[in-house]
């Protein structure tokens, strides 16, 4: 149990080296020269050599990666092209707006999905059924970007009841995280659906319903207990959507979060800071997800099973 | 003597032939008959159908040049009326014709998209779950790591290296889609693999890459279908949205996120520009999701009863 644990959390170095490896790769074809980006056009060539010695440029590809990392582990990711500000502390004082809207959305979703997806399923095919499965389904087709347009329209314009751009209070929050709650909300409410209605029809169900357990134990102590796992998962997966999706959103909404800092900058060409926000959101997908594997281990009492007969096959082989 | 040997191989070719057809036309319409009776997936499939032959047959009905993109300053902000369903735009151009062109990119850039992660995610996929084993594990850990990096991001990732282009939209987007194609590949030729005819296919001494292409891959379309029409769908998404950020498909070429961008600065005074170019989002994304949903449904076996 705990060595599985001990393994996942190991396994997500590779998975970091591999990410920030793709991402150096693919921004190394980023096409401009950093050195006039600094000093502008008007310096002499020799400046140019200098700095482009400065910050290694002319070394090859794995060289630098291999810096780029070495550094990036004791918390250096480079300056920023534009300003020549250290890219880390641009990141961390940004990092909390985008966080705060991917969390608060994802908690909120959880909050309305998984109760509605539960009496979608014990109402199979009835209204409340019907008219909760026809939201979910607007709510996954529609852009977050769009339905926040769409609130903005009616409850800033119209209505006036709350302000529609900037961050200074509670208030500038509630918009922003409802919108970028429909889409995990929506596949939230759907795989709690779907689970449920398998795991409704199993004996064990009927077992409980015969011994004469009230009826909300048998939903919520021994349904959706066992349902649970897959729409585990699916919070997983959709942090990684949510965070994308927080970055559009914040542009809506003019928020000063991550989305905007790595828009900015690849307009403005500025690699250090697009591979560090990028890797940033990555890695922070990645520990979310790592997060939800540790939580199965406890809502799935089978995994520590199967891990400790996988455990006893190795030791025979 | 001779005639009848020939006869008699002809017919024998004939009725395999015709065995073959016969099975393969079944099953399609097996699940065309499950599809059918699934009322939404059907409202889908003709919501889809009509938008598709309203964007491709555009040319017919619409101008490009004079109604998408030239601008008519005096025509500008007008109100929907007769003349312009959707009235016009802050340069005069009229909204209806603009999102018919901008279906056209969006579906272009979906499929296209599909293309791309479809056959190198097959590739991928499909070779980890043929050969197993060491190759299977390298090929899904490598795609482990793709996956770690949200779409969106490894979108804006490609196109801040190479720049915003049609092109590298469609790059960015199939590249983004890869990984999951890929486990969705994998998992559904895993499932056939254990079958009788693969075995039957190995032992005539039939080459890897026909049995993969052959034989596996078209029995196990079905999962890579609903998958493919889900990649359609969430490709429309991200396309709008990285156009709505301004790393998408750039002025004046007519796109629906690019469109509601500018619609964005117009919403105190103009919002019915905000809202038509959100509604043809919802709709195509929602037909598509609709007919994934019952193409799922219909090719579930366990429904099959």
């Amino acid at each position: 149990m705990l060595k599985y644990i001990i393994k996942r959390i190991l396994w997500i170095i590779p998975i970091i080296v591999g990410v920030s490896f793709i991402i150096f790769f693919i921004m190394d074809f980023t096409p401009g020269d950093p050195a006039i980006m600094i000093l502008g056009e008007g310096a002499k060539s020799e400046e140019y050599e200098a700095l482009r010695n400065e910050l290694g440029l002319n070394d090859n590809f794995f060289v630098r990666y291999i810096r780029y990392i070495s550094n990036a582990v004791r918390g250096d990711l480079g300056k920023s092209y534009r300003t020549n500000i250290p890219v880390f502390q641009e990141i961390i004082s940004r990092l909390s707006y985008t966080l705060n809207l991917a969390v608060v959305s994802t908690i909120i979703a959880i909050i309305i999905g998984l109760p509605v997806g539960v009496v979608s399923a014990v109402k199979q095919y009835r209204a409340v059924d019907n008219i909760s499965l026809g939201i979910s389904l607007v709510l996954t087709s529609m852009p977050e970007f769009w339905f926040a347009l769409m609130c903005i329209l009616l409850f800033s314009l119209k209505l006036k009841w709350l302000p529609s751009l900037g961050a200074d209070s509670w208030k500038h929050f509630i918009l922003p995280a409802a919108t970028a709650c429909t889409n995990t909300l929506a596949s939230i409410l759907r795989m709690t659906r779907s689970t449920m209605l398998e795991v409704i029809r199993q004996d064990y169900i009927r077992t409980a319903r015969a011994k004469g357990a009230p009826e909300r134990t048998v939903i919520f102590g021994h349904a959706l207990r066992n349902a649970l796992l897959p729409v585990v998962t699916i919070i997983g997966v959709n942090f990684g959507l949510a965070l994308g999706g927080a970055i559009v959103v914040e542009q809506v909404f003019a928020l000063p979060g991550l989305g905007q800092l790595m828009i900015n900058a690849v307009k403005s060409k500025d690699t250090p800071m697009v591979i560090a926000s990028v890797l940033f959101s990555a890695i922070i997908a990645s520990l979310v997800n790592l997060l939800v594997d540790i939580v199965y281990v406890y809502i799935d009492p089978r995994l520590k099973s199967q891990y400790s007969a996988v455990k006893a096959k190795k030791v025979k082989i | 003597m001779t005639v009848v040997k020939n006869d008699s191989v002809n017919t024998k070719e004939d009725v395999l032939k015709k065995a073959h057809q016969f099975k393969k036309k079944s099953q399609a319409k097996a699940v065309w008959i499950r599809y059918k009776r699934n009322k939404l997936g059907m409202f889908g499939l003709i919501v889809f159908c009509l938008m598709a032959v309203a964007v491709l047959s555009a040319n017919i009905y619409l101008d490009y040049e004079e109604q998408a993109i030239s601008q008519n300053l005096s025509e500008r902000f007008k109100f929907p009326s007769e003349e312009n369903i959707l009235g016009t735009d802050q340069y005069g151009r009229d909204v209806f014709a603009r999102i018919i062109y901008g279906g056209r990119i969006s579906m272009f850039v979906g499929m296209a998209t599909v293309c791309v992660s479809l056959s190198m995610g097959s590739l991928i996929g499909a070779s980890a779950a043929y050969y197993g084993g060491r190759i299977d594990n390298i090929l899904m850990r490598i795609m482990d790591i793709f996956l770690a990096i949200p779409n969106t991001l490894m979108a804006i990732t490609i196109i801040a290296a190479f720049g915003s282009s049609l092109f590298n939209l469609i790059l960015a987007m199939g590249i983004s889609n890869i990984p999951r194609m890929s486990r969705i590949v994998r998992s559904a030729v895993l499932s056939v693999m254990g079958q009788e005819y693969i075995e039957a296919a190995r032992a005539c001494g039939t080459s890897d890459g026909r049995i993969i292409f052959r034989h596996i891959l078209p029995n196990a379309m079905g999962p890579i279908l609903v998958q493919v029409t889900q990649t359609v769908a969430r490709t429309v998404i991200t396309v709008a949205a990285l156009s709505f950020i301004g790393l998408g498909i750039s002025e004046p070429t007519p796109e629906w996120g690019g469109m509601l961008s500018e619609a964005k600065s117009q919403l105190r005074y103009y919002p019915y520009l905000a809202i038509s170019p959100g509604i043809a989002i919802v709709m195509m994304v929602m037909s598509l999701t609709l007919v994934g949903d019952g193409l799922r449904d219909a090719l579930d076996p366990r429904l099959k009863n």
